[in-house]
């Protein structure tokens, strides 16, 4: 072959391919999905796997010819906005959203911000499901917005009873940042704790989200002999260092939180001191994961080069919206028959062994159906890995 | 009692040694650098790819940050502050540009190292316990004593070396060390370079301590202006006054003030306030700049 049939061949091919990648790009069309959260500054963490999981989704499902939803068959395109952990900010994805003729929103990730959006929600006909856990949010007159995962009062009397049962637990002590998250999951897990009888040796003690010495902190709340001690809404980054702190005063007793974590950074921030501690995870342990959530996370690796084990929890938002619209194909542009659908909605859990189901829940909760169902796995952290300590349901 | 004063040392020299960075640069070049803590965060980031990633010795991972933190400072400073000083009159382009680079490297940062909390393991086990009256890891004394060994060699560096000498006649005066022959953007420049090393120096100790994030940049710029208003800008004494008595106040805030709630900083910041209204030139700063 001499170099002039070699250049035009590879010319050919090069058309050939273009054409073939625009007819294949046009030839679904684009359902968007929204995500307004944080993925900058210091709490980028909590919006970057939630942003990365649902771009991994979206990728592997274009990638496998689109999803289909009555007769059509879409690609889906994640269109994101960076809200800073700024309430204004996150009203102004939110109208962004609104701009391009977004319906489905994931985020925002805390509760100021998820608060502040809900009025362009409301007026614009946007569902979005936050990883925010005031009750007002889910609970009528409200009615636009669906929590994406187990809230704290939910999680943490399931947890406080399971360490009674098996642990002997007596005394517990709450430690909390000093921001409106982790204040209001502290308050919570006080309120469940002496509900289930529990002593609250300490439950004042709070720190500076940028604090990077943890141990005049935690040296008050040690010093009250707790046999618990709770990180109340916990960020990663702030995990392994409380952890670290407590055990090097000479602490012995049980650590936990109510938050998703990454078994990565635990390793490396505290090493063998994090072994026993206690978090909410997803579905992702060896013993519950199903060959779906396996391939999610190889393909998130893939796609990042890391995987980020809070994203265990965040999988599942975009997998409801999806499953959801295919239930009602009318959906896809009236929200109303998406609420109306959520009553009924059941599809089965691809990222969980065994019959898990996918469906709407939070009846007990805000007295309407407007939470994910999503298992609550509590995992116990050990040598670098966590392990399903046990799997219960909410609502 | 003996506790929180450990802890309060311990604060204290690591605070002393982010802020003297700051400080050396405010002296010679009346630049803010607002994006010193940013400088910290990529220290204690190399340090983690050195030792955690690669499996390199501590001590290399030290050293590399130290000296890519220098190269950064001495790049920052030639293509960057050089050009906007040499153009600008105005301290507030200065100002501008700082902030700029720190919102840079945090983009930067984020891209190459991820939105991850890292940490490397510890570089000495075991704790020290006196009797339940002192409890302190032993990897914090070490990092601690490090830390003043740190502080000493540069007041010994600044002292007695001939580049200390000419950096301090720049920040005594900038035209009488010039009219003296001191090579005044040669100093500024290496004079940027050794704060922003010493950022990267504290970023890679502590890596082993605190571990490293994206989002510590920015609150670590501010305790170390904190303690260089303190002390006194652009004092070296100053600043390290300034971080033992930040260091100090945190941790005997944070245990005694414990029952009322976070309120720590807030006295922290009521008193830096009244401080500053009595004798805004700081402890050891001069009224007259």
């Amino acid at each position: 072959m001499n170099r002039r049939t070699v250049i035009r061949s590879a010319a050919l091919a090069t058309v050939i391919g273009l054409s073939a990648a625009s007819f294949a790009s046009a030839e679904n069309p684009v359902l968007k999905i929204g995500f307004v959260g944080v993925t900058s500054g210091p709490a980028a963490a909590w919006g970057i796997s939630n942003q990365r999981s649902m771009e991994t989704r979206a990728a592997w499902i274009n990638e496998t010819g689109g999803v289909r939803i009555g007769d059509t068959t879409y690609d889906v395109e994640i269109v994101a906005f960076d809200d800073q952990k700024d309430p204004k900010r996150a009203i102004a994805g939110m109208e962004k959203m609104a701009q391009e003729g977004i319906h489905y929103v994931v985020g925002p990730n805390v509760d100021d911000g998820a608060a502040a959006v809900r009025p362009v929600a409301e007026q614009q006909g946007i569902i979005y499901f936050p990883y925010a856990f005031p009750k007002s949010l889910y609970q009528a007159p409200a009615s636009n917005a669906v929590l994406g995962m187990v809230a704290n009062y939910q999680s943490g009397p399931a947890i406080y009873k399971y360490l009674m049962e098996n642990n002997g637990v007596k005394k517990v002590a709450f430690v909390a940042a000093n921001e409106s998250d982790p204040l209001s999951q502290r308050d919570g897990g006080i309120e469940a704790a002496q509900a289930l009888g529990l002593e609250v040796v300490s439950g004042s003690v709070t720190y500076q989200v940028d604090t990077t010495d943890f141990t005049p902190v935690i040296l008050p709340v040690i010093q009250a002999r707790p046999d618990l001690l709770v990180l109340s809404g916990v960020s990663p980054a702030n995990a392994p260092q409380l952890i670290r702190s407590a055990r090097e005063l000479g602490y012995e007793g049980l650590i936990s939180t109510e938050t998703a974590q990454d078994a990565g950074v635990l390793q490396e921030g505290a090493g063998e001191l994090a072994n026993g501690f206690i978090s909410v995870g997803g579905a992702s342990t060896p013993e519950l994961a199903s060959d779906m959530m396996r391939e999610f996370v190889a393909r998130y690796t893939t796609m990042f080069g890391e995987y980020n084990d809070e994203s265990n929890t965040k999988v599942y938002a975009l997998e409801y919206i999806l499953e959801t619209l295919k239930a009602n194909p009318a959906a896809i542009g009236d929200v109303e028959a998406f609420k109306t659908t959520m009553d009924s909605f059941e599809a089965p859990n691809p990222y969980m062994v065994g019959d898990a189901k996918l469906s709407y829940v939070g009846a007990t909760s805000f007295g309407q159906k407007r939470q994910v169902s999503v298992p609550l796995v509590v995992n116990e952290f050990r040598d670098g890995a966590f392990q399903t300590l046990f799997v219960a349901q909410v609502d | 009692m003996e506790q929180i004063l450990a802890n309060g040392l311990y604060l204290g020299a690591q605070y002393a040694l982010i802020a003297l960075g700051l400080t050396l640069i405010f002296s010679l070049m009346n630049v803010l650098n607002f994006a010193h803590g940013q400088m910290y965060v990529l220290g204690g980031f190399v340090t983690y790819t050195v030792v955690g990633q690669f499996g390199l010795p501590f001590i290399v991972g030290l050293v590399a940050s130290a000296l890519i933190l220098a190269l950064v400072g001495a790049g920052v400073e030639k293509f960057l502050f050089r050009p906007v000083i040499a153009r600008s009159k105005r301290d507030e382009s200065t100002m501008l540009l700082a902030a700029g680079i720190a919102f840079f490297l945090d983009a930067v940062i984020l891209l190459v190292f991820g939105e991850k909390q890292r940490g490397v393991p510890k570089i000495v086990g075991g704790v020290l316990n006196w009797d339940f009256r002192i409890i302190m890891p032993y990897d914090r004394i070490l990092i601690g004593v490090l830390a003043i060994a740190m502080i000493a060699g540069f007041i010994l560096f600044m002292q007695y070396s001939r580049a200390g000498r000419a950096m301090r006649a720049l920040a005594q005066d900038r035209i009488a060390a010039q009219l003296m022959g001191v090579d005044v953007e040669r100093y500024s420049m290496l004079g940027f370079a050794l704060g922003a090393m010493l950022a990267g120096l504290v970023g890679g100790l502590l890596v082993t301590i605190t571990g490293i994030n994206l989002g510590m940049g920015g609150p670590t710029s501010i305790k170390a202006f904190m303690m260089i208003m303190i002390g006194g800008a652009g004092v070296i004494s100053g600043a390290i006054a300034g971080g033992f008595i930040l260091g100090m106040m945190e941790s005997v805030g944070l245990t005694l003030l414990a029952a009322y709630g976070d309120i720590t900083y807030l006295v922290i910041f009521a008193s830096l306030m009244i401080f500053l209204a009595i004798r805004p030139q700081g402890l050891m700063g001069k009224p007259w700049g």
